[in-house]
């Protein structure tokens, strides 16, 4: 059993060979291979229950009760789905928790900054809006300045308006990092709007694997983008020729289409 | 979100909701909390209850409904407290009294806390102390005075001892619950953002522990002052209880209520102290602070 998670590699940002995860002798994650190449945005889609978190969980470093090898980056954050402001700190020293050394608060204000929360830094998380506390939380991976940056269905609780400005949000910040994201998500839309690669896991494996070559910033309303979106659907298990046609298409209409909701 | 309904026909047979037939609404009128908001200050309103009590006592005393061998009143009392100020004997007796409340809040304070890290960041120390100090603490720690007279003799040790262990099982319990009760989720958010195990504790575990440790502390006070009653009617020479049982002897119920009374504004006292804590230290918490 080789099992290190901290030696860096070049080539890769991620490189995941024979991943076995077992809870109580089943295995949730089996003999799992992924790579990740530096700067590169990989969304994992799959259902409920598939072993996605696990495995987010598993490259955070959460989770070492593994078989098989797993090398991440040194420097990574997670966000959350739950945004876990430790609701004793003002936003400011939530940003900061854990970095080395003594800080400055600036060094926060300008992670906040980057995610246009600048004016809550002396907030305390108790007053800050589910999209606001969530934003901090992604300061707070932000300042980091990771190399892999590790997405838990970060949007999954917010508000479908909140949820649009979050991802364009992400989007942003990632293209302007360059880090590597890992974003773990049950929205097909936001995968293929955010990702360069679509991967689906089913039975603790990465089934499926799907590049997504639309030029940036995309456009739901794109043909190509329907089509994406419908053929990842299929591969969820969700057919999208039963939708109504009597009902507008939720493409158009809502960025929030859930496969787990479908 | 917004549902259109097709506008009724006029032919169906479900009446239609038409303009001229509508019936004014019976609104109401819902007054801003400002408005509602009494204007007595919440201390005036605090002090309230006492003081009518009081006056009802002063009252029962004056009409001698309650004779002066079984209570005094609360006039005679006043003057009783202003005598034993005047002569010294009530400052001298309540410094000896709170010097012994604040050492064995210290130390209980210092042993429960202690135990509670122990036995609540450590899964050996679970195993090792939480058990012995479960049993422990269902021995009433009163009964103990027999003991520690014979142990430590009638001096201050035993008095200290009591208040000591007094403090220190309601401290343990509750700062060992805080402990345990703090979110899981925290604990691994703390631990991605690459906390180390004594940052850990620092920054999570301990915040999160404090609101079970300041309400350990409201139950430590109170305790505190019950050992400090029993360990200074048995065998002391100074302090209130000792003021008091000198006037039991001499059938003074008016130096006895003026004791009782120091009591509860100690007592008093210690509430507020641990209300101010409170509020200083756990104005993050994002919980129900009543209307």
């Amino acid at each position: 059993m080789a099992t290190d998670v901290h030696r860096p590699v070049s080539r890769f940002a991620v490189h995941v060979e024979g991943l076995t995860r077992s809870f109580d002798g089943r295995a949730v994650i089996d003999a799992l291979d992924l790579d990740v190449r530096p700067g590169e945005f990989v969304a994992l889609l799959g259902r409920s229950g598939c072993g996605k978190s696990t495995l987010l969980r598993v490259l955070a470093g959460l989770d070492r009760e593994i078989e098989g090898t797993v090398l991440v980056p040194r420097r990574k954050a997670v966000a959350f789905q739950a945004p876990r402001l430790m609701p004793w700190k003002r936003v400011w020293r939530n940003v900061l928790l854990g970095l080395p050394g003594k800080p400055e608060r600036a060094v926060a204000e300008q992670a906040l900054d980057e995610v246009g929360l600048g004016h809550r830094s002396q907030a305390w998380p108790k007053t800050l809006s589910g999209g606001e506390a969530q934003r901090a939380s992604l300061a707070r991976a932000l300042v980091r300045e990771p190399d892999l940056l590790l997405l838990d269905e970060p949007f999954g609780a917010l508000d479908a308006l909140t949820r649009i400005k979050a991802q364009r949000l992400v989007g942003e910040v990632w293209q302007r990092r360059g880090c590597a994201v890992l974003l773990v998500t049950h929205d097909v839309e936001e995968a293929v709007l955010l990702a360069d690669r679509v991967l689906v896991m089913d039975g603790g494996v990465i089934a499926h694997e799907q590049t997504v070559d639309l030029d940036r910033p995309r456009d739901i309303a794109d043909p190509r983008f329907a089509e994406l979106r419908a053929s990842l659907l299929e591969r969820l298990g969700v057919d999208t020729a039963a939708e109504s046609p009597g009902i507008e298409s939720p493409a158009a209409e809502s960025p929030a289409v859930k496969a787990s909701a479908a | 979100m917004s549902i259109s309904h097709a506008p009724p026909a006029h032919q169906s047979d479900i009446p239609a909701i038409s303009k001229d037939e509508e019936s004014p609404l019976d609104l109401q009128p819902l007054v801003p909390a400002s408005a509602r908001r009494a204007r007595v200050p919440r201390w005036l309103r605090r002090t309230t209850g006492p003081v009518l009590l009081l006056l009802l006592w002063q009252l029962l005393s004056a009409t001698g409904v309650l004779p002066s061998d079984v209570l005094a009143s609360p006039g005679r009392i006043a003057e009783v407290g202003r005598e034993l100020v005047a002569d010294g004997s009530l400052p001298s007796a309540m410094a000896t009294s709170l010097r012994r409340v604040a050492a064995g809040l210290l130390f209980g304070t210092v042993v429960g806390t202690g135990l509670a890290l122990v036995s609540g960041l450590f899964r050996i120390g679970e195993d090792l102390v939480d058990a012995p100090l479960q049993m422990l603490r269902t021995v009433p720690f009163v009964g103990l005075i027999p003991l520690f007279i014979i142990w430590f003799g009638i001096g201050e040790t035993p008095k200290t001892a009591i208040i000591t262990l007094g403090v220190t099982f309601p401290l343990y319990l509750n700062v060992y619950a805080g402990i345990r009760g703090v979110d899981a989720q925290l604990i691994e958010a703390g631990e991605s953002l690459g906390l180390s195990r004594w940052g850990l504790v620092r920054h999570v575990v301990l915040p999160g522990a404090l609101p079970g440790a300041l309400t350990g502390l409201r139950y430590s006070l109170g305790i505190a002052w019950l050992a400090l009653v029993f360990a200074e009617q048995v065998n002391a020479d100074s302090g209130i209880g000792f003021l008091m049982v000198q006037a039991r002897d001499f059938l003074r119920t008016d130096v006895i209520v003026v004791c009782l009374i120091v009591y509860a504004f100690l007592g008093l006292l210690a509430d507020f102290i641990v209300r101010s804590l409170e509020r200083l230290l756990l104005q993050w918490r994002p919980t129900f602070t009543g209307r």
